[in-house]
């Protein structure tokens, strides 16, 4: 290090550790277990907190402020806040400001496109898997599914009417073409093949939470489901077919429509007033089945489509109560959804995987289930109201850091069943990531329209997706925790992008930024990325990054300034701490 | 593999460069690891696994156990081979190849559904809610790189799969994860951008910040994300990455695999094992036939995995590898002999075939045997532990290797599975 090098230094490296006192997110919320005079929140907490003396474990304490925004932006908008939003929440003396922002989450206008770009990220998987459209001449439109769910979400659109259009709909797969309808995507490549059974392995597990796919070729001996069930169940599919329709004068599929029609049958002859279906059990004998929905009630055996509509039989089926039991008793769909919801924010649902709740998978928490069951039903179906509950609960404010008392058992990677009483570390999904950089960075300042952002998007994500070449569509993401991902964010053109240098780039503003002084500036890049301060030692590093920097600039300070903050950046983005929803 | 990176630097040079660079001490990027390799020191255990993976679940009595003439028997006629097998009429390359491979006809299972059969013949289990099984991939790999001299030498994932389809590593943890890469051999964001220098000190400072998080007690997420980093750490300096090159042969070589991803794949996968990976695994999928089975079989699918599959045996055979790498062709289960409908056949598992062979098991015969219609087992039946357990030895791992699971269960390699004894007659 040269003389004249040493002595400018100091000054700078002097300015940027005299941190100002800033608003700090590491607050703990005194109020343990405030219910912000919602009866379901303080249901909730009565019984965790019971369940929890009945286990002999101490709850962890509550998160930081800073971890319990991170966390409520990443869960129901899909991004991390920016710093201004973290400051508005940490520096708020709002006694109930965790209601205030989780209503402003759900219901300000100026954050409804981010809260249906997010549910609708989250339903995409969920009903078509990540890579459902983008097979060549797919019967698919990933676009169609996509707009028809940000309607939903925008809109919050009643659960149960969602799925009653998803289950019955008809008409054209792609925004677009003539009756378009994107809610037909669900089932569009379902239905030709194998007799529909992939259609109804998919209604039964993703609505009812009954994995019955099993249950299709014989009695299974875990599953209480049995074949006779499976088939009674497909056959509310069979009136209906996926049609191909073509790009003029070309093989190409430009899109599906999706129809009912009349079925006859699948006996010799045909006889479509009573239209039966076979299947062979293992010892080769063949029995027929007509539509009978899980709960035991049955539809018209008529397979004309004006006699007996199936498929929206079916969906008024699956989202209307049964009999007086029901209740006391939430429904499949009622179940489904509160395990589905909960799962989503909690990390672990009351049942692992949270798709299958058949009598053989017991949930772990049955009362608590079984009320948020009955109390979205009390709500209408309102998923804002659920999440609200749940988001306000107490488990979703507990810290991920353990205490010797659950340290052990309650670490659902240890084979425990999830207690809830901490909270489980979890990856963000890969679209978290690329909205949360895009956010941290405000790289949609100078964006094109959503479409294209969206296409963008996708385009991105396509490198993360895995299929398994069964007929089945089934898949996986790499975006895992696994060394593909590490080398992406590494070296991959976002994390380039979002740690570039260029004017009028994120760091180069900041590092421009008269209003931020310079010994803020590492500061605001911890928060930007990790919701907390840097630590001493974290300050102690970044100062002597600066140092390096300047002297590869040959003593060129704001060249040095930004330099070393690209540095810092890269390595706060590549952290466990970023890429983990803690 | 003394090849350079594309920089013209060796992983050594880098390590130097890394060493004298670094201006901030962080004993965690320690280079002791790799600095200890000598290139002219023999590893003491050359021992590797191949898995060819066929997801869908091929018809094994139309490639493998074939009935001609039986009511269920399809159209293929049965052809004799270089072993004492006889094998489908459109595998011609492998029946020259079949004296160093066995087949096992006594295959059976319980697992018909993709998802729960692929799990149960990766791993020896079937799907338990509490615990999840580490793939035989990752089991093998981690106790193969328990040879300190050859988790020296390898820098890249110990375990590598090409085209997909393995299970994870379960409970032995991220880090033991398959590393996936398509046939081209092209890993993506493998491009360092950065000097070396400043990137050292960027991995520094990065470990810094993760050694502050992992201290908080918040589970193993965190713990194993720091390990991934190191890994990925050695792999984007290494010049082993240059094994997964396959345009680098010469054009006869590629040919002779051919030019498909399967046969890449395999091409991949001897380079791999030459470069001291224990453990890859080689997808070919499409064997789902429920409908027009036949002619896919005839036209697309046996083509490219007869050529493929051949070619790999053959090569390693002929470069001495074949001795100690074993080859299992496998896939979740295999396909119903009657025949449906829509000339396809569906799911079955009771009753059908894998085949091994290398690494010592005993080639050119048939294992077991089905009945004429090709529905039951009628000898000794087999599973999935069986055939891992047979391989597990020809890998020279004792069987009574055993692992603990998370939740302190002990839980034996092949999950106790009886070695197939006429594998080694």
């Amino acid at each position: 290090m040269s003389r004249e090098i040493r002595f400018s230094v100091p000054l700078v490296v002097t300015a940027l550790i005299s941190l100002l006192a800033v608003a700090d997110g590491a607050k703990r919320p005194a109020a343990r277990w405030a219910s912000y005079d919602l009866p379901q929140v303080a249901t909730i907490n009565k019984r965790m907190i019971d369940s929890w003396k009945e286990w002999e474990i101490k709850p962890s304490q509550n998160a930081t402020e800073g971890e319990w925004c991170r966390r409520g932006y990443l869960d129901v908008i899909g991004r991390i806040p920016t710093v201004s939003e973290l400051y508005a929440f940490t520096k708020s003396k709002d006694k109930s400001k965790k209601r205030t922002l989780v209503n402003r989450l759900l219901y300000d206008e100026r954050y409804t496109e981010e809260y249906a770009r997010n549910w609708t990220t989250v339903w995409t998987n969920v009903l078509i898997g990540r890579s459902g459209g983008t097979e060549r001449n797919s019967l698919t439109s990933r676009e169609g599914m996509q707009k028809y769910l940000r309607d939903c979400f925008a809109r919050n659109k009643p659960y149960d009417r969602m799925v009653r259009e998803l289950v019955a709909a008809v008409g054209s797969s792609k925004p677009g073409a003539e009756n378009f309808n994107g809610a037909t995507n669900f089932l569009a490549m379902k239905v030709n093949e194998e007799k529909g059974t992939l259609a109804t392995a998919a209604t039964a597990r993703i609505f009812l939470g009954l994995q019955v796919q099993c249950t299709q070729c014989h009695n299974h001996p875990f599953n209480e489901w049995k074949q006779q069930k499976f088939w009674e169940f497909n056959a509310f599919f069979r009136q209906t077919r996926a049609l191909r329709r073509f790009r003029p004068g070309t093989r190409d599929v430009n899109s599906a429509e999706l129809v009912d029609e009349d079925f006859g049958g699948e006996g010799t002859p045909q006889t479509p007033g009573e239209a039966e279906i076979y299947y062979e059990q293992r010892n080769a004998v063949m029995l027929a089945a007509y539509p009978v929905f899980v709960d035991g009630r049955e539809i018209a055996r008529s397979g004309f489509v004006e006699d007996a509509n199936r498929r929206s039989l079916l969906a008024d089926l699956m989202t209307s109560t049964n009999r007086t039991v029901d209740r006391e008793t939430a429904t499949y769909l009622e179940l489904a959804a509160a395990n589905r919801l909960w799962g989503h924010f909690l990390g672990y649902g009351f049942t692992t995987p949270i798709d299958d709740m058949g009598p053989h998978n017991s949930p772990t928490h049955p009362e608590l289930l079984n009320y948020l069951g009955l109390q979205f039903r009390e709500a209408s179906y309102d998923l804002k109201q659920m999440a609200e509950w749940i988001t306000l609960s107490a488990p979703y404010g507990l810290s991920s850091q353990s205490n010797t008392t659950n340290v052990t058992l309650d670490d659902p990677l240890l084979g425990e069943d999830p207690k809830f009483s901490r909270f489980y570390l979890r990856q963000m999904r890969a679209e978290e990531l690329y909205e949360s950089l895009v956010a941290a960075t405000q790289a949609d300042k100078n964006a094109a329209s959503y479409e294209e952002q969206e296409k963008e998007k996708n385009k991105w994500l396509q490198q993360f997706t895995v299929a398994f070449g069964n007929d089945e569509g089934e898949e996986a993401t790499i975006f895992n925790g696994t060394i593909p991902q590490a080398l992406m964010m590494f070296n991959g053109d976002l994390i380039k992008k979002a740690t570039s240098a260029d004017k009028g780039g994120f760091l180069s503003n900041l590092a421009n930024n008269r209003r931020i002084p310079n010994s803020r500036k590492i500061d605001f890049l911890f928060q930007a990325g990790l919701g907390r301060r840097p630590t001493d030692e974290e300050i102690d590093r970044a100062n002597r990054l600066l140092i390096l920097r300047v002297q590869d600039e040959k003593g060129d300070i704001n060249k040095g300034t930004i330099a070393a903050m690209q540095d810092v950046w890269w390595a706060i983005l590549n952290s466990n701490e970023f890429i983990i929803n803690h | 593999m003394k090849s350079r990176l594309s920089n013209g630097m060796t992983r050594r040079h880098f390590m130097e460069h890394v060493a004298g660079s670094s201006a901030l001490t962080v004993p965690a990027l320690s280079l002791g690891h790799s600095i200890r390799a000598h290139a002219n020191e023999l590893r003491s255990n050359h021992k590797a696994a191949i898995l060819l993976w066929m997801g869908g679940g091929p018809s094994t009595m139309d490639i493998w156990d074939l009935k001609p003439g039986a009511a269920t028997g399809g159209p293929f006629q049965a052809i004799s081979t270089s072993g004492n097998e006889q094998i489908s009429e459109h595998m011609p390359m492998m029946a020259k190849q079949m004296h160093h491979m066995s087949i096992v006809r006594s295959m059976n299972t319980r697992e018909a559904d993709h998802q729960r059969g692929r799990y149960y013949m990766h791993t020896g289990y079937v799907p338990e809610r509490r615990v999840e099984h580490p793939s035989y991939g990752s089991v093998i790999s981690r106790v193969l790189m328990e040879d300190e001299t050859r988790s020296d030498e390898l820098q890249i994932p110990p375990f590598i799969t090409v085209g997909g389809g393995s299970v994870g590593p379960g409970f032995l943890g991220m880090a033991w994860a398959p590393f996936s890469v398509n046939s081209n051999g092209t890993v993506r964001n493998l491009k360092m951008s950065l000097d070396d220098r400043r990137l050292v000190q960027r991995m520094e400072t990065l470990d810094l910040i993760e050694k502050g998080f992992v201290s908080q007690r918040r589970g193993t997420a965190s713990e194993e994300h720091r390990k991934i980093l190191r890994k990925t750490w050695n792999l984007l300096s290494s010049d082993q990455m240059e094994a997964m090159k396959v345009a680098q042969e010469p054009e006869t070589v590629r040919e002779r695999y051919g030019n498909t991803n399967f046969g890449r794949g395999c091409l991949m996968a001897r380079r791999l094992v030459e470069a001291g990976v224990p453990c890859v695994e080689v997808g070919l999928g499409g064997w789902d036939n429920h409908s027009n089975i036949f002619a896919t079989l005839e036209n697309n699918k046996l083509p490219e995995l007869d050529r493929g599959m051949s070619a790999l045996v053959e090569d390693l055979e002929q470069r001495g590898l074949l001795e100690d790498t074993a080859i299992i062709w496998m896939g979740e289960f295999s396909r119903t002999p009657r025949i449906n409908g829509n000339t396809g056949r569906d799911h079955f598992a009771r009753a059908w075939s894998v085949v091994v062979g290398g690494a010592g098991i005993q080639g050119g015969t048939a294992v077991g045997a089905t009945s004429d219609d090709g529905t039951e087992v009628v000898t000794d039946p087999y599973t999935s532990q069986d055939v891992m357990a047979s391989v597990v030895k020809a890998l020279g791992i004792p069987l009574e290797t055993t692992f603990t699971t998370p939740t302190g269960r002990p839980m034996k390699i092949a999950n106790g599975g009886k070695v197939i004894e006429e594998l080694f007659a």
